[in-house]
């Protein structure tokens, strides 16, 4: 067990591409840190310095009190599941297990008892005699993640561990990594590109782009107040709307064309404000007017089961926004439809840096 | 579309019968005696001098010095073919691994020296090649005859083409897991490797065991004869001969392709994947 | 290379070192000495050398016997690699199509890999056998009184024989394999878009093939430039100069059996500079292989 400390930590490749942009994050003792973002984000390479697989340009990475910058991965203390598992192909599921105890010469039977109880935890006890091509994508996943808790480390480190499997497994093993992360209290960091595993595994997000962090805080704070555009498309799903908006004297209005009415909250000229599809309210014509309100012509409706998304254009040719609608609402294409949310659910972000803005 | 089949099958049947009638025929003919094959012509059946001749090929000393007969012939051929499979495997693996796997400074340099070596085979330098085997007193010995043959990168490509393929990750759970670049070696490269040394050894023992040129010029005393090497002085005794000692001949010719065709094909698959998944 | 490598001083040097020494003894040094010698006269008796500069090379090429040499090589190397590609690509085409037997045929159609090239030569002999061999009375039955050993174009015809059909089976696993690698659904896509199954071959297989196809012409040219040495050995029976020979042979037939190593010397690097423009290609194709799949 113990806390990581990253300061200011950089990565350049080949002294010019700069994959990671001076990253700081203080990982509590247990905490459960995922790091999320798209595809080239700099959150594998942030990973792996932790792991020390990659070298670290500039900054520091410290595991509990100890500067491991220098430090080979084997004598970090920690232990990674990979995406594709990295199971030895040529050993039995019992020395994948042990193989990494056996070098740092631990006893026999200690090893023994190790193995056997990750075993036990993760339900693999009647597979330790076979070779890892023998097993189905969710038990070498488990393979994976027993050879990281045989270890004992002080902290686990996941590099997109539940990407190669089919949906439902993915579902399940989520359930299943939190519920171990919890039990046995391991500082654990965890990388992946898909923000419904990020919200429901993290203790805290870390939200990335482009090598620098966009937020860092609790999954339903990053959803409930975004830091930015990027982070309010890439948190939630179906992704919050954004609109364009400038304001005159009546208040807000679209940038081109009429279907958009609010009042001017921060006395700006332009902002981009975002809502998610989850709060618009369709409203019967004429309703008070709320914080925001649109006019709309729907396109299409797709009921998903539990509910439907109603995707819909704003005014004259408008952006194209979508609302969550209850599961059995009956709407025509061409329909006119307004929109209304209310204040605490709009978001308004700079209209060129995209920040947040706030008060 | 069953006419279609049935020419299918003609095609293939006349192609195999191409490949395979030749060498039936000289098994068969080889079967025979001497003056019956030379009056009447290659035969077509199974004769009655096949232990006769093939005990005579294996035992009996021949060539010029009378000192060779096939059993040493064959053991010289296994010699070779096996000394420079095994020799072969050992050392690419040991560069391959060390180009693919280690961050060093000369590294391009190194790679470089051995890649040239697939540039010019040795039948292009054959001549100072023996010049210098000879300065280093290496004829007739089997060093002389094997290592030389080893100096060609064709291992170490297969190796490197191989390693390259191996998941990095494999290499960091083996790091994590407190494996040096020795342990990781012989604990996980190895053993990974296992099918394609089986596949290199395979086409390697194949390649030692058909060497012709090289064996011809390193080897003058005939103790040091392969079975390959030994067809040309078989060749040059039988021209001299009234009747040509036809069935010898064949029988010394099946003997020499014998143990190369049945490795081939009883490891076929292991040696079709080699062979078409390392790309020469 | 690799993300991740290892970073050890001494390491990479002592797994090298064996494969260095040999490749600088019996490589390098060999490679030097056959460029170096070919700028030199040397006495047949050992007695030292002189230096002639590009001397050798003009001999060599106004040498009309080299000529004829290069003649024969350029028809041999040609028929070699279009006939036993052209009989692998029927063969191969047909033994993807058919289901019954297929690993049987495929297993007939490739062990000839194994047989060494001397020894198919020694078989050759004896089909084209003067008394015995059964090819020649079937031509002479066509009225063509083969002399292998003796004609010149009777002797060439045998050694192209004799080295395609030791040639056949490598191109037949290089292309079967090349032909299963095809995808299915490609196949299928084809099957519906092009009703003539010959057709299909052409504007669909016969393209997915290419790849692999010129990396095998190159193998094949090297195959008849080098490796038909035994071949051609073992069927050569009467006088060097009349016979048909390729440059390999001359190479080895000037320096050992004539004596001349500064022309032998020439020939050989001249040699270099050809197959070196073939690896060069054959890399490159190797590359485009690597990125394809």
């Amino acid at each position: 067990m113990a806390t990581i400390t990253l300061d200011t930590v950089r990565k350049v490749y080949g002294g010019a591409v700069e994959a990671v942009k001076g990253v700081s994050i203080d990982i509590a003792d247990g905490e459960f840190i995922v790091l999320v973002g798209p595809s080239g984000c700099g959150k594998s390479t942030l990973l792996r310095m932790v792991a020390g697989l990659e070298d670290i340009t500039t900054g520091e990475i410290k595991i509990g009190d100890k500067v491991v910058n220098n430090v080979d991965p084997a004598n970090r203390d920690i232990a990674m599941v990979f995406q594709n598992y990295a199971l030895y192909p040529h050993m039995t599921v019992y020395n994948n297990l042990a193989y990494g105890l056996k070098n740092r010469g631990m006893a026999k039977d200690e090893i023994d008892r190790r193995v056997k109880e990750a075993a036990r935890i993760l339900e693999i006890g009647d597979y330790l005699d076979r070779k890892p091509r023998a097993l189905s994508g969710g038990q070498r996943q488990r393979v994976a993640m027993g050879r990281a808790i045989v270890r004992e480390p002080a902290a686990f480190l996941f590099d997109e561990p539940l990407s190669n499997l089919d949906a439902k497994l993915r579902v399940q093993m989520r359930v299943e990594i939190k519920r171990l992360q919890k039990s046995l209290k391991t500082t654990s960091v965890y990388v992946t590109h898909d923000q419904l595993e990020a919200m429901t595994l993290a203790d805290r997000l870390v939200v990335l782009n482009g090598g620098n962090i966009e937020q860092i805080g609790a999954p339903i704070e990053v959803y409930d107040k975004p830091a930015s555009t990027f982070v309010a498309s890439f948190i939630g799903s179906p992704a919050m709307n954004l609109l364009k908006v400038k304001t005159d004297a009546s208040g807000l209005a679209f940038e081109t064309g009429a279907g958009l009415s609010g009042a001017n909250p921060h006395g700006r000229d332009r902002y981009i404000a975002g809502v998610r599809p989850e709060h618009l309210d369709v409203v019967p014509a004429g309703s008070p007017e709320a914080a925001l309100t649109l006019k709309a012509k729907v396109n299409v409706l797709e009921p998903v089961g539990a509910e439907s998304y109603l995707y819909a254009e704003c005014g004259d040719g408008g952006p194209e926004i979508v609302i969550r609608v209850e599961s059995h609402a009956h709407f025509e294409p061409g329909q006119e439809i307004v929109l209304s949310a209310k204040a605490k659910d709009v978001h308004f972000f700079d209209a060129d840096t995209g920040r947040r803005i706030d008060g | 579309m069953n006419r279609l089949k049935v020419g299918d099958h003609l095609i293939l049947i006349a192609g195999v019968l191409f490949m395979v009638t030749p060498v039936v025929l000289a098994f068969l003919t080889s079967t025979h005696d001497n003056i019956e094959i030379f009056r009447t012509g290659l035969q077509f059946d199974f004769g009655n001098e096949f232990v006769s001749t093939y005990e005579r090929v294996l035992t009996k000393a021949g060539g010029f010095t009378k000192e060779v007969n096939g059993f040493v012939m064959l053991k010289n051929s296994l010699i070779l073919g096996i000394g420079f499979a095994v020799g072969k495997i050992v050392i690419s693996m040991l560069a391959a691994y060390a180009i693919v796997y280690f961050r060093f400074p000369l590294a391009t340099l190194c790679f470089w020296v051995i890649f040239c070596t697939l540039l010019l085979p040795l039948e292009v330098r054959i001549l100072p090649s023996y010049e210098i085997v000879q300065k280093l007193g290496l004829v007739n010995t089997y060093t002389g005859l094997i290592v030389p043959l080893i100096a060609s990168a064709t291992g170490t490509f297969y190796f490197r083409q191989f390693f390259k393929s191996v998941p990095d990750e494999l290499l960091e759970a083996a790091r994590i897991d407190g494996a040096g670049p020795w342990k990781f070696f012989i604990d996980i490269l190895v053993p990974l490797s296992k099918t394609m040394i089986a596949a290199i050894f395979i086409i390697m023992f194949v390649y030692g065991w058909n060497q012709y040129l090289w064996p011809t010029l390193i080897t003058t005393d005939e103790g040091f004869f392969t079975l390959v090497r030994g067809i040309k002085q078989i060749l040059q005794v039988w021209i001299g001969a009234q009747i040509p000692a036809y069935n010898d001949a064949m029988a010394l010719a099946i003997l020499a392709m014998l143990p190369p065709v049945i490795v081939v094909i009883v490891f076929q698959s292991w040696f079709i994947k080699g062979l078409v998944e390392s790309d020469k | 290379m690799k993300k991740v490598q290892f970073d050890s001083r001494l390491t990479p040097y002592i797994l090298l070192l064996p494969q260095l020494a040999i490749v600088a003894i019996f490589f390098l040094w060999p490679a030097a000495e056959a460029v170096r010698s070919s700028f030199y006269l040397e006495d047949p008796f050992g007695f030292g050398s002189t230096f002639v500069g590009l001397d050798n090379f003009k001999d060599v090429f106004a040498d009309s016997n080299y000529g004829r040499v290069v003649r024969f090589t350029g028809v041999f190397t040609f028929c070699v690699t279009f006939f036993s590609l052209a009989i692998a690509l029927v063969l191969a085409v047909k033994a993807d199509k058919v289901i019954h037997g297929s690993s049987a045929y495929k297993t007939l159609l490739m062990w000839v890999y194994a047989v060494a090239p001397p020894v198919a030569g020694l078989i050759g002999i004896f089909l084209f056998d003067q008394h015995v061999g059964p090819i020649v009375k079937m031509f002479k039955a066509l009225g063509w009184d083969m002399r292998i050993g003796v004609n010149y174009n009777d002797t060439g015809f045998a050694m192209v024989v004799v080295a395609v059909w030791k040639q056949i089976p490598v191109n037949f696993i290089f292309l079967l394999s090349g032909l299963q690698g095809i995808s299915k659904s490609v196949q299928e896509a084809a099957a519906i878009d092009c009703p003539s199954g010959f057709r299909r071959f052409w504007t669909v297989t016969f393209p997915l093939l290419a790849p692999t196809g010129f990396f095998l012409l190159i193998i094949n040219i090297t195959y008849a430039l080098f490796d038909t040495f035994g071949v051609i050995d073992v069927l050569l029976k009467t006088q060097p100069g009349d016979d048909p020979i390729t440059l390999v042979y001359k190479v080895y037939q000037d320096g050992f059996r004539g004596n001349d190593l500064g022309g032998s010397s020439a020939q050989s690097v001249i040699l270099m500079v050809v197959v070196f423009v073939l690896t060069v290609i054959q890399f490159r194709l190797i590359e485009r292989r690597v990125h394809y799949n």
